[in-house]
């Protein structure tokens, strides 16, 4: 996850939200009811053509968020080594009318299927989540939770978390840089994890001695238990343009899905 | 481990989803406002550590650090790994959305489990021992998470078990690595700042 972090987007507080598009005009609260909605539809469907159409319904909003489109992609496709591996499995434990076999094992087109549309459900959601919620920046994504009446103190620790995430890299880095002046390389042994585990030992540490001046400050700066969320969201016309659109396309979907389950 | 969406079944999923909102409410009413600077620092460091590539070999394994966040935030680190989770998916497009309250009972279960297991060992005693302790917790919430992602696989279909099976036992030096990371991290906390464990204390539980 490093690579993505350093490759195109540097910090979290800088994100995407200046990036313009139709969507970036929308109400957040909106903007994240979609991509709810968007993945329990999709995750309901099952029939292949429905799934392909959420994908392309997804890169859409993707077209509309005016994303830049290779990274994104590219973020959408990359999933854990485990599920790739669980996937590539999927053929061989269903059985079914086999494809080809291998070293004994038959392949079944009921599991390619299958993997097929995991694949396509995945990559559907997570596409809809980057472009609908990822261009938010994430301190309004707060607001927002906050405003549909997430419990405050969940908003308040995402808030913090979001506040400090850049603040702990930068801090990681440096340590990082420290141990390589002194001439570690990482490899697989003894000494590299006992290094690694004093870093992220090091870590916690300088994080909780940082929160103590943190809530020193706040405390200084009168802070009696409560954080004002100033920001006002208004939910205007486009907004309940957009919810009309992705409503009606998300109904067609179901509509698609369950048609296809009568027959 | 991130499952994705579209992998599970629904009542896993609707299952999951409960489960993270209890233990979610169960973290934050442990969690005054004066300690949620420490609990937001703690989440965003592990956040971090979750960035850093450990080599195995030829290939490499990123930390997740569960049994420690566990150790350190007790139930917090509920609404603590949630909050990780949900920008891991938002922003990164790591798991997804449905399946958001199942990684957060998957990670989070075997942090607070870690917790009462270990945590007297951890807090009491020389370093070393508080380091022998670590490294247990460490290598049990790995096993523990890998059984309960295999567990959530199973429940969803048989076609998922032999796979299941082979994650756990792929993830064997995963636990290893993670045992002594957690190890070694915890006998220098325990040297230089043994009073790191009372970050989350004083909380009413």
């Amino acid at each position: 996850m490093g690579h993505i972090l350093t490759a195109e987007r540097q910090t979290l507080n800088d994100t995407g939200a200046g990036h313009g598009g139709a969507l970036a005009r929308l109400d957040p609260r909106a903007r994240i009811l979609g991509a709810c909605a968007f993945a329990m539809v999709t995750v309901a469907c099952s029939w292949m053509p429905v799934l392909v159409a959420a994908l392309l319904l997804a890169a859409g909003l993707m077209w509309l968020s005016r994303v830049p489109v290779a990274p994104t992609l590219r973020r959408m496709a990359a999933m854990d080594s485990f599920i790739i591996f669980l996937l590539a499995l999927l053929p061989f434990s269903v059985p079914g009318d086999a494809i080809f076999t291998l070293w004994g094992f038959a392949a079944s087109w009921q599991g390619l299927a299958l993997a097929v549309e995991i694949l396509l459900t995945a990559n559907a959601v997570v596409l809809a989540l980057l472009s609908l919620v990822g261009t938010m920046e994430p301190v309004t994504l707060g607001h927002a939770l906050s405003r549909l009446r997430v419990p405050d103190t969940l908003v308040h620790l995402l808030m913090f978390t979001i506040r400090y995430i850049d603040v702990l890299r930068a801090e990681y880095l440096r340590l990082r840089q420290a141990m390589k002046m002194r001439g570690f390389r990482p490899a697989t042994n003894w000494h590299s994890y006992r290094s690694f585990g004093y870093l992220v030992g090091m870590m916690l540490v300088r994080a909780i001695e940082r929160s103590e001046r943190v809530l020193g400050a706040m405390k200084c700066r009168g802070f009696a238990g409560r954080i004002p969320l100033l920001e006002t969201l208004a939910y205007g016309r486009s907004d309940v343009l957009f919810a009309a659109g992705l409503g009606a396309a998300l109904l067609a979907l179901s509509a698609a899905e369950i048609a296809h389950a009568a027959v | 481990m991130h499952i994705v969406d579209g992998a599970l079944a629904n009542e896993v999923v609707i299952g999951g989803a409960a489960l993270a909102a209890g233990g979610i409410a169960l973290g934050l009413r442990r969690l005054p406002l004066e300690k949620i600077p420490a609990a937001g620092v703690l989440s965003a460091s592990f956040f971090v550590a979750s960035l850093i590539h450990v080599p195995i070999g030829p290939s490499s394994v990123h930390l997740i650090m569960n049994g420690l966040a566990g150790l350190i935030l007790g139930w917090a680190a509920f609404p603590a790994l949630f909050v990780g989770l949900l920008l891991q998916a938002v922003f990164f497009g790591f798991g997804g959305l449905t399946v958001l309250g199942v990684n957060t009972v998957n990670i989070a279960l075997p942090a607070v489990i870690v917790y009462y297991v270990c945590r007297r060992g951890v807090t009491r005693g020389t370093p070393l021992v508080a380091a022998i302790w670590a490294g247990f917790g460490g290598a049990l919430a790995i096993a523990l998470t890998t059984a309960l992602v295999g567990l959530s696989l199973m429940l969803s279909g048989d076609a998922f078990i032999p796979a299941a099976k082979l994650v756990f036992f792929a993830h064997i030096p995963v636990m290893v690595i993670e045992g002594l990371l957690s190890a070694a991290a915890i006998y220098l906390a325990a040297q230089v700042k043994p009073d790191l464990f009372d970050a989350m204390k004083g909380a009413p539980s």
